[in-house]
């Protein structure tokens, strides 16, 4: 069929060894799985206030995100991958943001988009309901600053979360492998 | 009808009110015990008929309270603002929300922000803040050290 | 969370719509009673986004509170910052110079032109037609290219200050906007091709929701939606502030009150506001963008009250001052609020897809409502 000739090294890991017949590719399970899953993250469509705005923006064509492979947005937490937590969340919102990470089944990553998420935000001081950073309330692995970020910053924070989960390094697999080696 | 014009009509209808002086629009002081029975009049006399309340709400002058209302006409497009003054260790005041639906939610969210009790409202409890939130977070001396970071 | 959800003894169910939910533009929780499909009952739980802005805006001084407005409504975030300049400026007794109230409502106009834009989409959307929200995103990203090489941002643009705008127009915003109404002037009759006039759509709005105008009066309500139902109340044309009262555009009403007609209102207004830019755009008067003030402003004792016509409604801003260099009290009056209210009555006795397209037509943001 030809695989060698489409097969790039830098896209699918594995290495060719040569044979006679033609080739064959080498390599390890879990650099296939993470490569397999970083390729199609699907998002949970989770906006609270202006973030949301952009986050639609990446979705729609000038700046697609399905590119990328997130192709569909699922709109209930129980068919999701990436939850982008798009916007302020406040006191009577936390614990609804906690049971919708927990009814997101493994393996999960989380984005905290804009600077309200990251730490609150505009909303810092003298404010009574913000909650300063939506990291107190659920793990986060890539924060992107900005308020609100443009639309590429989001891609390129999509682009990174692909590479943390090729590199192994986000909290799911880092607490997975410790439950390996302990 | 003109500022004057307003003025001169109110002091027929209920002459122990106080008028204040300055700011675009004609500024009334009621008593908040006659607060009713003034606005069902605005509503209901031909010449005024302010039928559209577009603003309500409570400033906290440290020593009382001051409930602030904004009234206009569709059909002859006047102003006006109606101040009621209350007290502020026990505040009450008559409701509004049977001649105004819009009202009802407007209130709701004084008696979240401010504590003050509206008397026969049909469903008086909390809007914005979470149920079992404590204290009323618009009044100057509502201290919070744990979500308050101050500047 | 709410203790009562879950079967009544009358048969009734008693289900959660939200906080998290596509179809309702943002974090709304409805608590609907119902019979069978058959909605009984209504109501709304609010404060899933409520950021304390007026006890913040208590401390942050008449320059610094504009920022934080343009979050409150994103989508007209250029007319939230322009009734707060306005109310300062009333108190300040400043005049602000010609340019400047021209640039003024061309920003106006763009931001109500791609708020509607994104309204249209996102209703499309929710009734399940997808692809109308990629052409609404295909005019709103020119406009908001517009909007960055002016002032600096997409969304959030702090751009009017009390006095006048804060920069100067782009070399190319002319030609920009000339190329925008000619590309918009094209597309605007895919929007009646795609979805007005499709027999489905008009089958699922059309005496869905209907708001009578007495009623529409007492809940308070504002901008289209009262429109729609015959009441007159463009504070553009009524009281008019910077230079609407030289203009010449129409208010559109219709009598009907319901979805289909607060849709056809919205359609009509955008092409009121491309005939208000088309009237300004060529005839920017020369001059200062921006009045002489201090830098720290004062605003002398007393109250003062604006209001604005914004996509959704009349906003208005009620500043008390004590002379100092902070507010007193800040009370944003915000036409989300008063139309949210009017749901209830909207929706009694209709079913749940009735209910979508009831909210989708009423244009709601949550962060409006809950400030």
């Amino acid at each position: 069929m030809g695989m060698n000739e489409k097969l790039d090294k830098e896209d699918f890991p594995g290495k060719i060894h040569e044979t006679a017949g033609g080739g064959i590719v080498l390599s390890k399970l879990d650099d296939v799985i993470n490569w397999a899953r970083s390729n199609s993250l699907w998002p949970l469509t989770f906006a609270t206030s202006c973030c949301g705005i952009e986050m639609m923006s990446v979705a729609s064509a000038k700046y697609d995100f399905s590119r990328f492979g997130f192709e569909v947005a699922r709109a209930t937490p129980r068919q999701a991958d990436v939850i982008i937590i798009a916007g302020t969340i406040v006191n009577k919102m936390a614990p609804v943001l906690r049971r919708l990470y927990d009814q997101m089944a493994d393996p999960k990553y989380v984005i905290a988009m804009g600077a309200c998420a990251i730490s609150g935000g505009p909303f810092f001081y003298n404010t009574y309901s913000v909650v300063k950073g939506a990291d107190h309330v659920i793990p986060v692995d890539v924060y992107i600053p900005g308020c609100p970020p443009r639309p590429e910053a989001l891609l390129h924070a999509l682009i990174t979360l692909q590479g943390k989960i090729k590199a192994g390094l986000t909290r799911e697999q880092i607490k997975e492998s410790s439950y390996l080696n302990p | 009808m003109l500022k004057e014009d307003l003025k001169l009509k109110l002091t027929d209808i209920l002459p122990p009110i106080g008028f204040e002086e300055g700011g675009e629009w004609l500024n009334v002081n009621v008593p908040s015990g006659e607060l009713k029975a003034f606005v069902l009049q605005l509503r209901s006399d031909p010449d005024l008929l302010m039928d559209y309340l577009f603003c309500l709400t409570c400033v906290d002058w440290k020593t009382h309270f001051t409930m602030v209302y904004h009234f206009s006409s569709t059909r002859y497009r006047h102003n006006i603002v109606v101040k009621a003054k209350i007290d502020r260790t026990n505040p009450e005041i008559e409701t509004v929300s049977d001649i105004w639906r819009t009202a009802e939610m407007l209130e709701r969210e004084v008696y979240d922000l401010f504590g003050v009790k509206f008397l026969h409202h049909p469903d008086l409890r909390r809007l914005i803040m979470p149920d079992d939130w404590e204290g009323w977070p618009l009044r100057k001396d509502f201290e919070d050290p744990v979500n308050m970071i101050r500047l | 969370m709410i203790e009562e959800i879950g079967r009544t003894t009358e048969g009734d169910l008693i289900i959660n719509v939200g906080p998290q939910h596509p179809a309702t533009h943002g974090v709304l929780h409805l608590v609907i009673t119902l019979n069978g499909e058959t909605i009984k009952k209504v109501e709304p739980h609010l404060g899933y986004i409520h950021r304390s802005i007026e006890k913040m805006c208590e401390s942050l001084s008449y320059r610094q509170f504009i920022y934080v407005t343009s979050r409150m409504d994103y989508l007209s975030s250029h007319i939230n910052n322009h009734g707060c300049a306005l109310c300062v400026e009333k108190g300040l007794q400043v005049e602000v110079p010609k340019r400047a109230q021209y640039i003024r409502v061309i920003m106006d106009e763009l931001t109500r032109i791609a708020s509607h834009e994104l309204w249209w989409g996102a209703m499309a959307m929710d009734l399940g037609a997808f692809t109308p929200f990629f052409h609404a995103f295909r005019e709103r990203e020119t406009i908001t290219d517009i909007m960055e090489k002016t002032c600096g941002a997409r969304l959030t643009m702090n751009y009017m200050v009390p006095g006048g705008v804060m920069a100067e127009l782009h070399h190319d915003f002319q030609k920009d906007v000339k190329q925008f109404i000619q590309l918009y002037k094209s597309k605007f009759e895919e929007y009646n091709e795609l979805v007005t006039g499709n027999v489905i759509f008009q089958n699922r709005m059309k005496s869905v929701g209907t708001l009578s105008k007495e009623d529409a009066i007492s809940y308070g309500c504002s901008g289209p939606v009262a429109r729609a139902s015959g009441v007159s109340c463009d504070i553009r044309k009524l009281y008019p502030y910077d230079i609407y009262n030289i203009l010449d555009f129409e208010e559109i009403t219709a009598t009907a009150g319901d979805s289909f007609a607060r849709y056809v209102v919205r359609l009509k207004e955008m092409q009121q506001s491309i005939r208000i830019i088309e009237q300004l755009l060529d005839n920017i008067p020369e001059g200062e963008y921006q009045a002489k003030t201090k830098a720290v402003l004062k605003l002398p004792k007393g109250e003062f009250y604006q209001r604005v016509e914004t996509a959704r409604g009349e906003l208005g801003v009620y500043i008390v001052s004590e002379g100092g260099t902070t507010p007193y009290r800040i009370k944003f009056r915000s036409p989300g609020f008063s139309n949210l209210s009017a749901l209830e009555h909207m929706v009694k006795g209709l079913k749940i897809g009735d209910l979508v397209a009831a909210m989708g037509s009423l244009d709601l943001v949550i962060p409006d409502i809950d400030r």
